[in-house]
């Protein structure tokens, strides 16, 4: 049975925390930017935004907590309660389509990548509270707000039943998962882009836009602890697909495509947290890994449900 | 170089931390290949549609074992050179580990002020006051320690390495279990019409793959009898005719000649006999027919397993075969629609729905001939071997018959079971791998959150009769705040600090 006032609900809370995300977005980079608007007005303030540009990035470490001064508006800590507000909505809209088919709710791909993005909002407000990652806001939006777009655009499935291979409290454990580590992987995915970008601009000179972006270490050691949070995590969701696929399917193994990319991911991975202990391999190359790493967890996701052909096939494409 | 310099030399290159780098990514690239074309392990059939799609390229992707990725010689080479890797570089590891934890906490630095981590204050007790304070503080949050010439050393935190060596040792373990299961278990499939049952020996199951150590006549002699299955389907809304659950009766009766039991299985919820499970996998219609031949015997009176062309409707095909006709055998192909109905254009009938709301069945071709001649398969016939009776279709409701020609005869449909298909499987290897998996991601936990730490403390008099207390920190990977809480209980609250050190934490 499908309750449809409240999946109606869910997909207006979804509607909200996009718009609510991208305001968020743009006080993140209106924030990175260094602006800082007098009540009420956007005017930024010249000064520090004309340092950054084409001379190399300035050698004294960003003071990540100044508190605003005095009159201005800051810009940082109204995306930050947007970004609450937006999280509030997002789970809101994840409950409410939960409660509207009583079961969990991830068990198409629209309802699975929804999922994901708030995994990710939540890594990123967790990093925003323990590490001071508030300059990762701006770019963890970017990546969410385009995630529920595609959701909402090409994976929508109205609410609905289960195939009965998806009936399993297992479904509570290794879907759940495979959420919380893909959500952590796309926080890390953002920061490695960052450190590549940080990079670049510590030889090249900071474009104007990104004047308060910390050093480029600070996302090195970002993306690390992010990948190190969840790669056990994802460990741990293909032991419990394993588990799970030998209730279903009469063995734990079986490389059908989906088991295949999982493994792959897990092998990139660890290939990466192989290579920050390798000679030669650390910094740019490793964050190279972890970026393909990345590539094939999205592959995962999305291409091996449209292309491939095997058990994983409720996505409902 | 000689030949063992040059062995050595291999062996070095071999277990080093760039070759596992590169060995991990071709295990990784390798894989790709398996998930992109149909494995015959896994799906045989579009094995044998793509070679009939592909008829040049096929057998040249056959050559590189492109369609038995997981099972092909390059691929076994990449994972035995990872694990021979792994074993390599782990198993010295784990020795090396083991001697340093006998081994004293290596002595202290002499300028501890180089260190990452590093504070220095003044202290109103003795250097040997201060020494044993640090000392019992230490053995106090668990670090090894050692009191040598006006300083202590100490060090924690092996459970990094000792976690990081139970994740690579549970890998190996998990790439044994497997094996173990590969070489010891076995696989049946069988299907099963309602009313009918099979017991557990090789020549039962219409597919049979056994490990290469198994011995075939030994399986343990389980019986198990199908009593009835039910599907439920969505009967209304957008997923209409999508199915809610499965459910079949069983009655089994284990090995040990035990009286039977009852079962219901469903997916997700396997049968556990003698060590081995048995799953619910597929399912499908067994109509129901009498055959009665020239003579006005019953020639067959029966079901026949159909084959479902089509997941949503079950619209089904298959054949029936009367051996027993006299005097020549009689065979027939058929279709049967669960819910059948006339499509919009009312000139064909489809099924509508998977469940047997409007069972029919059309019987197409009718054959006459040596029918066991042909092919053994209960779902197919060879028409060119036979006479073939009558071409055109007839459509037939249960309890409705039709005549064969020149009085070969004649069908009556009678109604229909349902068939499930199961599988056994018997897997030594499963509990040990669950086992290594477990142990691998507790290992990989406790590696990554706890970090090797080395704390020194020096204290020595000064002129003026104070003493200097000098603390030193070196962590492996980012420091800890770990530090700066040691500094904090030793440090008395009105010691004056060095403006640059105290607690400090540089690059
Ligand atoms: C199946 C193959 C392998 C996998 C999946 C794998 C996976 C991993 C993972 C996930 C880590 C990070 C966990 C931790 O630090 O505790 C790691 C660390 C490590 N692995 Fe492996 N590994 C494999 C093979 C190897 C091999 C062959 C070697 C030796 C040549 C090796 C040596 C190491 C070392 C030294 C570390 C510690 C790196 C550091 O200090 O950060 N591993 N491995």
């Amino acid at each position: 049975m499908v309750n449809t006032d409240l999946a109606n609900t869910s997909n207006n809370l979804l509607l909200v925390t996009v718009l609510l995300y991208v305001v968020a977005m743009l006080a993140y980079a209106a924030d990175l930017a260094g602006t800082k608007a007098p009540a009420g007005k956007k005017v930024p303030t010249g000064k520090k935004v004309l340092e950054g540009v084409g001379a190399p990035a300035p050698a004294e470490p960003v003071d990540l907590e100044k508190e605003p001064e005095e009159g201005g508006r800051d810009w940082g800590r109204f995306a930050i309660v947007v970004t609450v507000f937006g999280w509030l909505a997002h789970a809101g809209g994840v409950l409410t389509r939960g409660l509207a088919v009583e079961r969990w709710p991830w068990g198409n791909m629209y309802e699975f990548v929804v999922a994901i993005c708030l995994a990710a909002v939540t890594g990123y407000l967790i990093l925003l509270v323990r590490q001071k990652a508030k300059f990762l806001g701006a770019f963890v939006m970017v990546a969410v707000v385009i995630g529920l777009g595609a959701a909402t655009i090409w994976l929508y499935q109205a609410p609905g039943e289960l195939v009965p291979a998806l009936k399993s409290y297992w479904i509570a454990i290794h879907v759940t998962a495979a959420i919380v580590a893909s959500g952590g992987f796309t926080v890390g995915f953002v920061a490695t882009l960052l450190y590549l970008a940080a990079v670049r601009f510590e030889t090249k000179g900071r474009p104007a836009f990104m004047a308060k972006l910390p050093k480029a270490e600070e996302f090195d050691r970002l993306s690390h602890k992010a990948i190190m949070f969840v790669f056990p995590i994802w460990t741990f969701a293909i032991i419990a697909g394993a588990i799970w696929a030998d209730e279903a399917w009469g063995r734990y193994w079986g490389w059908d495509p989906k088991e295949t990319w999982s493994f792959i991911v897990f092998a990139i991975y660890a290939g990466y947290l192989h290579a920050r202990a390798t000679a030669g391999w650390k910094g740019k190359k490793a964050a190279i890994v972890s970026l393909v790493g990345y590539a094939a967890l999205l592959f995962n996701l999305v291409g091996v449900n449209v292309f491939l052909n095997g058990l994983h096939s409720y996505s409902g494409m | 170089m000689g030949l063992t310099g040059w062995l050595r030399w291999t062996w070095r290159q071999l277990t080093s931390m760039r070759t596992a780098l590169v060995l991990l990514f071709l295990v990784a690239l390798g894989a790709v290949p398996g998930s992109i074309f149909p494995q015959r392990g896994m799906n045989p059939e579009r094995v044998v549609q793509y070679f009939d799609e592909h008829k040049t390229l096929a057998p040249i992707l056959d050559r590189f074992s492109a369609f038995d990725v997981f099972a092909a010689p390059w691929f076994a080479a990449i994972y035995i050179l990872l694990f021979v890797s792994l074993a390599g570089c782990v198993i010295p590891r784990t020795w090396q580990l083991l001697q340093n934890v006998r081994a004293q906490p290596p002595s202290t630095p002499r300028n501890l002020g180089r260190l990452p981590q590093h504070a220095t204050f003044t202290s109103a007790k003795t250097p040997d006051e201060a020494l044993a304070e640090a000392h019992a503080l230490l053995k106090g949050r668990r670090f090894r320690t050692a009191l040598a010439d006006g300083s202590v050393a100490s060090e924690k935190g092996y459970l990094h390495e000792t976690g990081n060596l139970v994740f690579h040792l549970s890998l190996l373990a998990l790439l044994f279990s497997v094996g173990m299961g590969a070489l010891f278990g076995y696989k049946g499939n069988v299907l099963v019409t309602e009313g009918l049952g099979f017991s557990n020996s090789a020549s039962q199951y219409d597919e049979f793959r056994p490990g290469k150590l198994v011995d075939a006549t030994e399986l343990d002699p389980f019986r198990v009898t199908v009593k009835d299955f039910q599907a439920d389907y969505i009967t209304e809304g957008p997923q209409y005719g999508q199915a809610k659950d499965f459910a079949a009766r069983l009655g089994y009766q284990g090995s040990s000649g035990a009286a039977e039991k009852d079962y219901t299985l469903r997916v997700n919820h396997p049968l556990e006999i003698d060590g081995s499970k048995l799953y619910l996998l597929g399912h499908g219609y067994s109509p129901t027919f009498k055959v009665t031949d020239a003579k006005g015997d019953v020639a067959f009176n029966g079901p026949a397993p159909f084959l479902p062309q089509d997941q949503g409707s079950l619209t089904s095909e298959g054949v029936v075969k009367a051996l027993d006709a006299k005097p020549e055998q009689l065979a027939f192909m058929a279709v049967f629609w669960p819910t059948a109905s006339r499509s919009a254009d009312g000139k064909t009938i489809v099924s509508v729905f998977p469940g047997p709301e409007n069972p029919a069945v059309s019987i197409a071709g009718v054959f006459a001939g040596d029918v066991s001649k042909g092919p053994r398969s209960v779902y197919r016939i060879d028409p060119s071997m036979l006479t073939r009776l009558k071409t055109e279709t007839n459509v037939l409701t249960v309890g409705q018959s039709l005549k064969f020609p020149d009085g070969k005869g004649s069908v009556e449909f009678t109604g229909y079971k349902e068939w499930v298909t199961l599988t056994v499987t018997h897997d030594p290897g499963r509990l040990p791998a669950l086992i290594s998996a477990a142990l691998a991601i507790a290992g990989l936990v406790v590696s990554f959150m706890t970090r090797r730490r080395r704390v020194w403390v020096r204290a020595a008099a000064a002129d003026d009769g104070s003493t200097v207390v000098e603390i030193g920190g070196l962590t492996l990977g980012a420091p800890t705040a770990e530090f700066d809480d040691l500094v904090k209980a030793l440090r008395p609250d009105d010691a004056p600090t060095e403006p640059v050190a105290a607690g400090s934490t540089k690059e």
